[in-house]
């Protein structure tokens, strides 16, 4: 009776068929026509192109003029990181940590804190850049408040010690309710009796939130650092919707996603140059791989030895 | 298929158009000037259409940012329009390089043009000219009337001058004296840099000195341009570094500030931001020990023909008509602040752009010096290097000459004729 001989499991590759063809057409094709234009340069001849090897890489880190953006490009990028580390993640975590106590409102507090992340990037750099703007902005009105109006009037967006700092810092108050909700929907599956039975053994909040529910939310953790290095190295929009594709003063806020776009569409008289632009992404490729990798086999693989 | 089906539907109601215009020729143009639709379709086109009844002529713009990738495109399928608008300078000149668009230097109306007018759309010889010039657009300053009545101050003629009318509205403290930001880089470049530099560099003689190698950004006249634009720092608006060019617009409209420093498209922008503000324009003042006042007058659009065109012959009718002078007229009262390359005597309605268009006959002219040749390098790219340190200049993070080496430095790097300078 029992079958022990199964045919080709079609209905396997029914379900699988559609998300292979659209992820082959729109994912893995897009990226690997990219990789081979990086190898690739004008042809010498003046038309077509021709196949060049890594040098498209070697000039990218070698010479002056490309290495000196893409570090500052690099540098720019990992700050932009750290802050989100330091400051989105952790407050996030925070804001979890309190709508879990189910407090009053709690519904309320988390729609609001989540609706900048569903507004359009565009929306978010519009309303910052007015809140901010010297002359009028909504920041002049408030400093003034509290006595320190000249503060009002500081360019944040136009000073090079400001401009990536304040730039991240919206991004942050953008995204927060990722991690939030992460945070969140972690926190709620913990069960209560574990909880309970620490505060029969007269643990404080503090330490039962350091020994059981942190320990226990872990695995959320690194998937929120990873989410966040990923989206941080490929962040764009708002650079570009704030500061515009030269990411002024002095691309004091140019991150890597600027650097390639500039690079590969060209800007205002700056010819475009697909080739060094597809060079410039696939630099982002192995940063952003070599990030993920770390994760999985430095966080994610540990975990799963201690949970099992 | 969406897009499909507006093709579908396009293609419907050009054979139905087809077939009303029985024995009619279309023209169909191509631009970035989504703006000028109605000005096209109402004023333009019904001029020409009465004296041609057999030529359709359709104007059919796309979005500026898109205009160049959406044409390259339309030009690899042969799908392209009769008549393509043209950007100045590289851009056309790729095009008419890889055979997409016509020499036109036999076309009746264009010797009427000068060698200076044909430029930003002629080879790099100077021979062969490829679109007819539409129109130009000027740099200068405009004034708030009230502000300058309220404190009592004339119009300015020289750099001494100008730096008085600033003191004295920075004394009374009511206004910005000078309206220009440094956030988006390019007006610090183009309506500083350009504007004021050209009568320091002797116009077309140093343009020209800067792309044959015989003059460099940290020299002479490049350099005090420099030094010059150095001088507005303290009559700019609190926390300038954070004004994009729209912010600028918006404070001058609003009356909070005295002088902008403008290009004549402006115009347009504050009549319709703010009908009620009464502003005039006053020429880049001139500089002691320095000769006449040279103007900038940059060239901004043409009209070239399609090499792939079917309809050769009515195009060329058509474009020998935006070559005369009755366009020309016609075009620049439209849309005023654009001006017409073309040589001869225009009046406007606007007073304001007749004020602009009146300084050309008071003196010689140029356009921008970075836009012919030496732009053509991805990276360093010549003119996002003047953007970047012309706002740095106005920031107070280069000193002038700084700015000047830097500009200098990354030209030389990659443009044989700097090199060794």
């Amino acid at each position: 009776m029992v079958k022990s001989k199964r045919g080709l499991p079609i209905h396997i590759l029914v379900f699988l068929g559609p998300a292979v063809l659209i992820y082959t057409a729109f994912m893995i094709y897009p990226l690997c026509d990219s990789l081979w234009l990086s190898l690739n340069n004008k042809a010498s001849s003046g038309a077509g192109q021709m196949f060049v090897g890594i040098q498209n890489y070697l000039t990218l880190f070698s010479q002056d003029r490309w290495s000196a953006p893409l570090w500052n490009a690099v540098r720019n990028n990992l700050v932009f990181f750290v802050i989100h580390m330091v400051v989105q993640n952790p407050i996030g975590l925070l804001l979890a940590g309190l709508l879990a106590t189910r407090i009053r409102g709690a519904a309320i507090y988390r729609t609001i804190i989540f609706t900048p992340t569903i507004l359009s990037v565009v929306i978010i750099g519009f309303v910052w850049k007015l809140i901010l703007l010297p002359s009028w902005g909504i920041s002049r009105a408030l400093f003034g408040i509290v006595g320190l109006s000249g503060l009002g009037d500081y360019p944040w967006l136009g000073t090079e010690s400001t401009t990536l700092i304040t730039l991240s810092l919206m991004s942050v108050w953008q995204n927060i309710g990722i991690p939030m909700m992460l945070f969140l929907a972690a926190l709620i599956r913990i069960p209560d009796d574990l909880m309970e039975a620490a505060r029969v053994d007269g643990a404080s909040s503090w330490t039962i939130f350091w020994r059981i529910q942190f320990p226990l939310i872990l695995p959320t953790v690194g998937l929120i650092a990873v989410l966040t290095f990923v989206g941080n190295f490929n962040a764009f929009d708002l650079i570009y919707a704030t500061q515009g594709a030269l990411a002024g003063p002095n691309f004091a806020s140019d991150i890597l996603g600027t650097f390639f776009f500039r690079t590969f569409f060209g800007y205002q008289l700056q010819p475009a140059d697909p080739f060094m632009g597809s060079t410039v992404a696939g630099v982002m490729l192995v940063i952003i791989l070599v990030g993920v990798l770390i994760y999985l086999f430095g966080w994610q693989r540990r975990l799963q030895q201690i949970q099992f | 298929m969406s897009k499909k089906l507006l093709s579908l539907v396009l293609l419907a109601l050009t054979t139905f158009g087809a077939n009303v215009s029985q024995g009619k020729t279309q023209l169909i143009i191509e631009s970035w000037r989504t703006d000028d639709l109605k000005v096209w379709r109402d004023k333009i086109i019904p001029v020409f259409t009465k004296t041609h009844p057999d030529i359709e002529v359709v104007f059919t713009p796309t979005a500026p940012t898109e205009y160049n990738a959406v044409l390259d495109a339309k030009l690899k399928a042969g799908t392209a329009g009769d008549l393509i608008a043209c950007r100045p300078f590289d851009k056309s000149l790729d095009l008419y390089n890889a055979g997409q668009i016509v020499a036109l230097n036999d076309l009746p109306g264009m010797d009427k043009f000068s060698k200076f007018a044909l430029a930003a759309w002629s080879t790099d010889d100077g021979k062969t000219s490829f679109a007819v010039p539409m129109a130009s657009v000027i740099h200068g300053f405009i004034y708030n009337k009230k502000i300058f009545t309220e404190l009592g101050l004339t119009v300015p003629k020289t750099e001494q001058e100008f730096l008085a009318v600033l003191d004295k509205i920075k004394k009374n403290g009511k206004y910005i004296p000078l309206v220009i930001g440094t956030k988006d880089q390019w007006e610090s470049a183009t309506m500083g840099y350009q504007n004021i530099g050209p009568t320091l560099w002797d116009g077309e003689t140093g343009r020209k000195a800067l792309i044959d190698g015989s003059a460099q950004y940290n020299k002479g006249g490049f350099l005090a341009t420099f030094e010059a634009l150095a001088k507005w720092k303290p009559y700019l608006a609190p926390g300038y570094q954070a004004l994009a060019y729209a912010d600028a617009q918006n404070l001058f409209a609003q009356g909070r500030g005295a002088i902008y420093p403008a290009g004549s498209w402006d115009i347009a922008v504050f009549r319709q931001m703010n009908p009620k503000l009464d502003f005039g324009a006053f020429k880049p003042y001139s500089f002691e020990g320095k000769g006449e006042v040279v103007i900038d007058n940059h060239p901004d659009i043409a009209l070239g023909l399609n090499a792939a065109s079917k309809n050769k012959e009515a195009a060329r009718t058509f474009l020998a008509w935006v070559a005369t002078p009755e366009f020309a007229t016609l075009y620049s009262n439209a849309l005023p602040g654009f001006f017409p390359l073309a040589d001869g005597d225009f009046t406007f309605s606007d007073p304001v752009a007749q004020e602009f268009d009146s300084w050309l006959k008071q003196g010689p002219q140029t356009f921008r010096c970075s836009y012919q040749i030496l732009s053509r390098n991805a990276n360093p790219n010549n003119e996002n290097d003047l953007w970047n340190a012309c706002a740095q200049v106005l920031n107070g993070t280069f000193t002038p000459q700084q700015a000047a080496d830097f500009v200098q430095k990354d030209l030389a790097s990659w443009y044989k004729p700097q090199q060794a300078k």
